[in-house]
């Protein structure tokens, strides 16, 4: 099984999201710069890390979503790689347009760092396959732009097909009917705003993460 | 040739940057400010011979995220 970081200028979770995807995997992921246009044949997982890529300029995560990477990112996730963009890339993926909406300035202004409850709304994908639906997990949240905006025709579609994955249980950052993840069309990428990556061992604190990456590594030997 | 673009939130987005604006303008004692929305303003300098096309499509593809916001283009001399 192969998978890759994404590290931008500016990336700051990346190392911690390279530690979980070796912990699920049993290898250590490519750590792949921006300015790279190829990702390693076959890659299977791709990780889009948090962090402040390119320093927010003009919009958080715009100028890394135009970045040489991406578009093969793009092309990995047409052939049906997994991809997993967490806090800032979530945002990358928005501004790619592989996740629909957008992440808006925090209502309430305020950058909001804390753990936060989250509702699984559907455990049915590759991303959530080991939770329950309805369960209550707890991830930590880092950000000033995680309100997540898409018109209500864009929000009818995302519940009605699933693809709502994540929702906040409390009152977070002003998000669109307490999005806090949500999938693509076809399952196989996920955006969200928390960061399972920061609770994955018990040395964290909790380890609700940890079955995300476990999840996401077993479907991925299932479709082997 | 020189251009402005203007880019600015949709009606409906939530500006809390303007909020925070309009709440510092009422504490300088400005009572009749009604709303404040905040958007940017990005200079471009350009060949003269750019075509209005092209200004349009960097507008499109990169300097406005047409789901949230929308651009105005004003080319100046």
């Amino acid at each position: 099984m192969k998978s890759a970081v994404i590290v931008f200028p500016g990336s700051n979770c990346d190392r911690d999201l390279a530690v979980a995807f070796e912990a699920a995997t049993g290898a250590k992921p490519a750590m792949i710069w921006h300015r790279d246009t190829e990702l390693p044949a076959d890659i299977d997982l791709i990780g889009v890390p948090g962090g402040f890529s390119y320093g927010d300029y003009l919009r958080s995560g715009a100028m890394a979503a135009r970045s040489p990477v991406m578009q093969a990112v793009a092309q990995a996730a047409e052939r049906g790689a997994f991809v997993l963009g967490i806090c800032n890339g979530f945002q990358v993926l928005t501004e790619t347009g592989l996740l629909p909406g957008a992440l808006l300035r925090n209502a309430g202004g305020h950058f909001v760092c804390r753990d936060v409850a989250l509702t699984v709304e559907n455990a049915q994908s590759a991303f959530t396959s080991r939770y329950d639906a309805g369960e209550t997990i707890s991830f930590p949240v880092a950000h000033h732009d995680g309100n997540y905006f898409a018109d209500a025709a864009t929000l009818d579609r995302l519940e009605g097909e699933g693809r709502v994955a994540l929702r906040y249980a409390e009152g977070v950052n002003g998000s669109a009917r307490n999005i806090a993840g949500i999938l693509n069309e076809a399952g196989n990428v996920m955006g969200l705003m928390p960061h399972p990556e920061r609770v994955i061992e018990p040395a964290h604190g909790a380890t609700d993460g940890k079955r995300l990456f476990d999840g996401l590594v077993e479907g991925l030997m299932a479709r082997a | 040739m020189k251009a402005r673009i203007f880019v600015t939130l949709k009606g409906g987005v939530l500006d809390p940057q303007g909020k925070a604006i309009h709440h510092a303008l009422d504490g300088l004692g400005f009572s009749g400010v009604n709303d404040v929305r905040a958007g940017k303003l990005i200079e471009l300098d350009l060949a003269d011979d750019t075509s209005d096309e092209d200004l349009d499509a960097m507008c499109r593809k990169l300097l406005a995220n047409t789901v949230i916001e929308n651009y105005r283009i004003e080319k100046v001399g």
